[in-house]
């Protein structure tokens, strides 16, 4: 388990050196989306119309942030339940996206994608807004603004620090984690 | 006969919403520092130093402590000498909430099941009213996170199921909830009463003090053994693996049909948010 920075887009090549466990500080830009932001994304590609933003090398964070107070950029900002995502991730993965950053255990369906195309699945901490808006410099809504917490945002992310879960070999963090510590 | 306004009601849900979102109780500030000292993973010890510099940001420049600033859930007792005055008490509270969101830059998090349009101001609350003797009014506020909530369930067992059911019942809803409910959790475990009185005991457990035990010694002996359990199942701070999946079981007892044993888990998140508000 090793401690990287790695800047975004991702490549191939950054993707490929990432193991579950590596602890990660990140910069650059993310992007959010939820629920609704999926569902929205995955019926343009479905239509083959143009999506707000160019999804290869890019990092989807599954998160609806609190509002910005004045002077500040964003509110708080930790990671969302992951799972409800699994059915939209696909799809994403498939179209060139190089990570995504939530929290829980991700399908079958998501892993394969992810092992298939060279994607990684991330965690930070969850209930840790208010410390990872820290790391957030910048905000920006870039789409679907009437979805309120649920737009897309364009993020600029400085030392943003994040766990790799499931790396492109099949490994998994959350299986590791229960079998090194489980006592029964 | 003792008379409460309306507008002091509002008033004090909406600061209860926003201290509620801003500062947790010190009996879950110490919980962190004592699992802390006992966590097995190193980075479990990492997750809870997070934590607890999370608070720290989140008090001193009140900003809200996790993004998912909850559904808002008041359990009201109002005392039969009390009478609301000025206007409606469920009205008085959705009106603190409004205003509370907005003031304190929380989230709105509350919309229809069908069209997901949101709702713009996080109400309606849900709100549980009980009539109690006496001349006071009491209003319990906690936010309570998605995350948590969806990983709790109600389950109808049987009676020849019993304690290991139970306990077979919990182990198994923690087991698969894994890190989803932003383990290190409490656990609200509800059992008798019918259906909806489970679910009911099993969010009131989630009020009391972190790791307070039930003066009722069998469903303290099942806190001790379930609390022992949970936490060898390795699942760990944020799931990542280690020995605190949780801080406390809490569990709640209510009489039941001959016929049933109903069982219902509510999971609370690490941000363990509620507030008190006596008029």
């Amino acid at each position: 388990m090793g401690e990287l920075t790695i800047q975004t887009p991702l490549s191939d090549e950054v993707v490929s050196k990432l193991r579950s466990g590596d602890k990660i500080l990140l910069n650059g830009v993310v992007y959010t989306a939820r629920d609704a932001a999926h569902k929205r994304l995955v019926e343009l590609i479905g239509r083959g119309e143009p999506l707000p933003f160019d999804l290869p090398g890019q990092i989807i964070y599954y998160v609806g942030p609190t509002p910005a107070r004045p002077g500040k950029p964003i509110g708080s900002a930790g990671p969302t339940t992951s799972f409800r995502m699994d059915v939209y991730a696909p799809t994403l993965i498939e179209q060139g996206i190089k990570g995504m950053i939530g929290k829980g255990a991700r399908s079958k369906e998501v892993i394969n994608a992810m092992k298939r195309h060279k994607c990684v699945y991330f965690t930070t901490v969850g209930g840790a807004g208010a410390l990872l808006s820290k790391r957030i410099k910048k905000a920006e809504v870039i789409a679907y603004e009437d979805l309120g917490p649920e737009a897309i945002r364009r993020l600029e992310v400085d030392h943003f620090p994040l766990f790799v879960v499931n790396d492109i070999y099949g490994n998994d963090l959350y299986q590791e984690g229960l079998k090194k510590y489980a006592r029964q | 006969m003792k008379t409460v306004s309306v507008a002091d009601i509002i008033k004090k849900v909406k600061d209860a919403c926003m201290s509620a979102n801003f500062e947790l109780g010190a009996d879950v500030i110490t919980a962190f520092e004592n699992a802390k000292e006992k966590e097995a993973s190193p980075v479990g010890r990492e997750i809870f130093d997070q934590l607890l510099e999370n608070l720290k940001i989140a008090k001193d420049e009140k900003i809200a402590l996790c993004q998912d600033t909850g559904f808002v859930v008041c359990f009201v007792e109002l005392g039969d000498e009390v009478k609301v005055e000025g206007g409606n008490l469920v009205a008085a509270i959705n009106e603190g909430v409004r205003q509370g969101y907005k003031e304190g830059y929380l989230r709105n998090s509350i919309c229809h099941p069908f069209t997901r349009k949101n709702t713009g101001d996080n109400t309606p609350a849900v709100v549980h009213l009980e009539l109690v003797p006496g001349h006071q009014l009491k209003i319990t506020l906690a936010p309570k996170g998605a995350g948590s909530e969806n990983m709790s369930r109600v389950t109808m067992l049987k009676p020849s199921d019993g304690v290991e059911g139970i306990k077979k019942f919990v182990m198994e809803r923690v087991r698969e909830s894994g890190a989803n409910p932003c383990p290190p959790i409490i656990v609200g475990v509800g059992i008798g009463g019918t259906l909806e009185k489970a679910a009911l005991i099993a969010k009131k457990a989630l009020l009391r003090p972190i790791g307070s035990i039930n003066s009722d010694p069998d469903a303290a002996k099942l806190e001790k053994e379930l609390l022992a359990a949970i936490n060898g199942l390795g699942i760990g701070p944020q799931g990542l693996g280690g020995s605190t999946t949780a801080l406390a079981v809490h569990v709640e007892v209510f009489p039941c049909h001959i016929a049933s044993l109903p069982v219902a888990v509510n999971i609370n998140c690490h941000a363990s948010r509620h507030k008190e508000i006596v008029l």
